[in-house]
């Protein structure tokens, strides 16, 4: 319970206050991974990869070994460590455009090849870097910068549904779920569960976070948390997916 | 499980991808990432046959992107890990690499050209010495051997794998089909019997240690927040390449001494090259043969020291011009004149070589592509 107030033992001070814009999700989806990785206590195995994106200002952010790779590469990177040394712990980092876009293969084929590694995605319905463009993740109707007069169906299809793909792919392999910053406690359990996955060499974990960017929203607090809340949440179901009921009451657990 | 592939020294008589793929044994790569296309793929059959019964690994992956990028995971890690891949492969590669090159990381890859973009041809060509040279977003800060038989197929893979270790810079050795494909008698050998010392890798993250104790946690990025900071790394990056680019530089002449006309080029088509200038001396023609073995950092003193003394440079390879400006700037200044006899994605014959160098003696050069 505690735990969620402080800072995770594994950020790293020196980089502190991180370079988020406020209101972002990351840095809440950071903390959510930083109190895993304590609880796991496997801060010296870890090996966290973050993307380019907003990610890349993660670069620093923890006291584990980090290496920013290019934009949409940060899954085999990961996974090119994980093979040579099978006793580290991967994480790969990314957003929405990263994962699903310009690294779908990356993604696809790590999953269907069951990677020991651990992928999170942030789905912030854009790209946040580059200024607030259309993502994979853009929801219908929704504005960004080029799609000014809101995404449809006919120009860009249907906005990707990550875990469910993945989950269709990697089938029992795969650990997956997706979490909300607007929910940090069980955001943390999923991360705990796919980090377990991993350490346990039972195969790919994912998991996509669904985030904030009211930057790029041009959203105001209330806003944002409506529109992270509330819009999303219809068409992104939170939750684990493909795990039988009986493994969610065991996830479900107090802490 | 066996350690030493290769016991002691041993005649074979193998194809240039085999030939690899026991050369990088011996240079003790742990693992290969790989993505198949011609004329590169038995380098791949054969380590997936050999590598288990060395406890060596694989993996293969969806694109060279991906080959490339996992390679870069592998040397991160702390072991010797490897690629190889061809024409619009190399393409692909020229990202990773250009990520190799600005964070330092010890990359190895064998390069076997083959000809023209995308399909083109599987076969042959020497079209990819600029993009392997100088391809990716960068400055080229690479090393690249360019290989002209099956030993040499053999040494510079060992040596690819100390230089990058030692040097970090990504190293590449660039064969071709016919060397990828052709079967040629050659020694391999322990290195270590012939004084060979492989350079140990150590690990980029995942060092030994806690952090925060015995050790700081790895930051590694290619990101930068200023021009002049990413400047600043750069320069430095340049500064020490250039120190050491007089220890990398190789390059091999003969019959240079006297030479009035001195015919240039690299890999497979320097033996129909030396053996066109034996020809042309046992004729009475003062021709002269320089090979640049290092094409990155190409051996720029060597050969301007050659360009001051003689009347004229006969570049020939089989690209258009690919090799002829790696010469034209590094003797920019110098008297010499230089032709090129260029024929790209086709091999050429000394008696080629030989009609050309007559030619230009005779001052009636027309037909051929020249510059
Ligand atoms: C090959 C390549 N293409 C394009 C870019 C430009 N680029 C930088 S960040 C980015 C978008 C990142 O968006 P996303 O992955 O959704 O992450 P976010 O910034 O939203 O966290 C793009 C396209 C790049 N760096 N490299
Ligand atoms: S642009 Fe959006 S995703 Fe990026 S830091 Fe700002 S709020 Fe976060």
């Amino acid at each position: 319970m505690n735990s969620l107030a402080q800072m995770p033992r594994c950020w790293r001070l020196a980089s502190k206050p991180h370079k988020f814009c406020p209101g972002c999700g990351h840095g809440l989806a950071l903390k959510a991974l930083g109190i895993a990785i304590d609880e796991l206590n496997i801060q010296n195995k870890v090996v966290f990869g973050c993307d380019i994106g907003c990610s890349l200002l993660a670069w620093d952010f923890f006291d584990v070994d980090t290496v920013q790779t290019h934009h949409g590469r940060t899954t085999p990177v990961i996974a090119g460590i994980k093979r040579a040394r099978p006793e580290v712990i991967g994480i790969a980092y990314m957003g929405d455009g990263g994962g699903y876009a310009i690294g779908s293969q990356h993604l696809v084929n790590a999953a269907s090849r069951n990677e020991k590694i651990t992928v999170i995605l942030i789905n912030n319905t854009n790209y946040g870097m580059t200024g607030g463009q259309m993502a994979p993740t853009t929801l219908l109707g929704q504005k960004t910068e080029t799609t000014p007069y809101g995404r449809t169906v006919e120009e860009a299809g249907f906005p990707t549904q990550g875990p469910e793909m993945v989950k269709a792919i990697a089938g029992e392999n795969a650990y997956v779920a997706r979490g909300t910053v607007a929910n940090v406690r069980q955001l943390k359990r999923f991360f705990l569960r796919a980090l377990e996955h991993q350490i346990a060499g039972k195969g790919f974990s994912f998991i996509e976070v669904l985030s904030s960017c009211p930057t790029n929203w041009r959203t105001n607090a209330r806003d944002t948390w409506k529109f992270l809340e509330e819009e999303m949440t219809k068409y992104f179901k939170v939750g684990e997916i493909g795990v039988t009921a009986a493994e969610k009451e065991v996830a479900a657990c107090p802490e | 499980m066996l350690r030493k592939p290769i016991e002691g020294e041993k005649k074979v008589f193998m194809t240039g991808n085999e030939v690899v793929a026991w050369a990088a044994l011996a240079a003790g790569a742990e693992i290969m990432y790989g993505y198949p296309i011609t004329p590169q793929n038995e380098i791949m059959h054969y380590w997936t046959r050999l590598a288990p019964r060395f406890g060596r690994k694989f993996l293969q992956t969806e694109d060279e992107l991906s080959a490339g990028f996992t390679t870069l995971g592998g040397v991160l890690s702390g072991v010797k890990a490897f690629t190889a891949t061809a024409g619009p492969g190399n393409t692909l590669m020229q990202e990773p690499m250009s990520m190799a090159e600005m964070m330092r990381i010890p990359s190895v890859v064998i390069i076997q050209q083959r000809g023209g973009p995308s399909t083109a041809t599987v076969i042959y060509s020497q079209q990819e010495v600029t993009m392997t040279c100088f391809g990716g977003n960068g400055e080229g800060l690479r090393v690249v051997y360019s290989t002209a038989s099956h030993q040499e197929l053999f040494d510079y893979t060992i040596k690819a794998f100390n230089t990058a270790w030692k040097y970090r810079f990504p190293t590449f050795v660039l064969g071709d089909g016919y060397q990828a494909k052709m079967r040629e008698p050659l020694e391999i050998y322990d290195p270590e019997l012939r004084g060979i010392q492989l350079v140990d890798p150590e690990p980029y993250v995942v060092r030994p240690g806690i952090i925060g104790i015995d050790r700081e946690a790895a930051h590694l990025r290619n990101t930068y927040n200023t021009e002049e900071e990413l400047y600043e790394v750069i320069s430095g990056h340049i500064r020490d390449y250039e120190a050491v680019a007089g220890e990398i530089e190789e390059y091999e002449t003969w019959a240079i001494e006297d030479a009035e006309i001195v015919v240039v080029s690299h890999g497979v088509v320097s033996r129909a090259a030396r053996m066109a200038v034996e020809e042309l001396r046992a004729s009475g023609i003062a021709a002269g043969y320089f090979r640049p073995i290092t094409l990155r950092p190409f051996p720029v003193k060597h050969l301007r020291e050659i360009a001051d003394r003689v009347k004229e440079l006969l570049v020939v390879e089989s690209a258009y011009g690919q090799l002829q400006k790696l010469v034209q700037i590094a003797i920019y200044g110098s008297n010499a004149s230089i032709s090129g006899h260029l024929k790209p994605g086709v091999g050429v014959t000394a008696a080629e070589i030989v009609a050309k160098v007559t030619e230009l003696r005779h001052g009636k050069d027309k037909g051929g592509i020249r510059k």
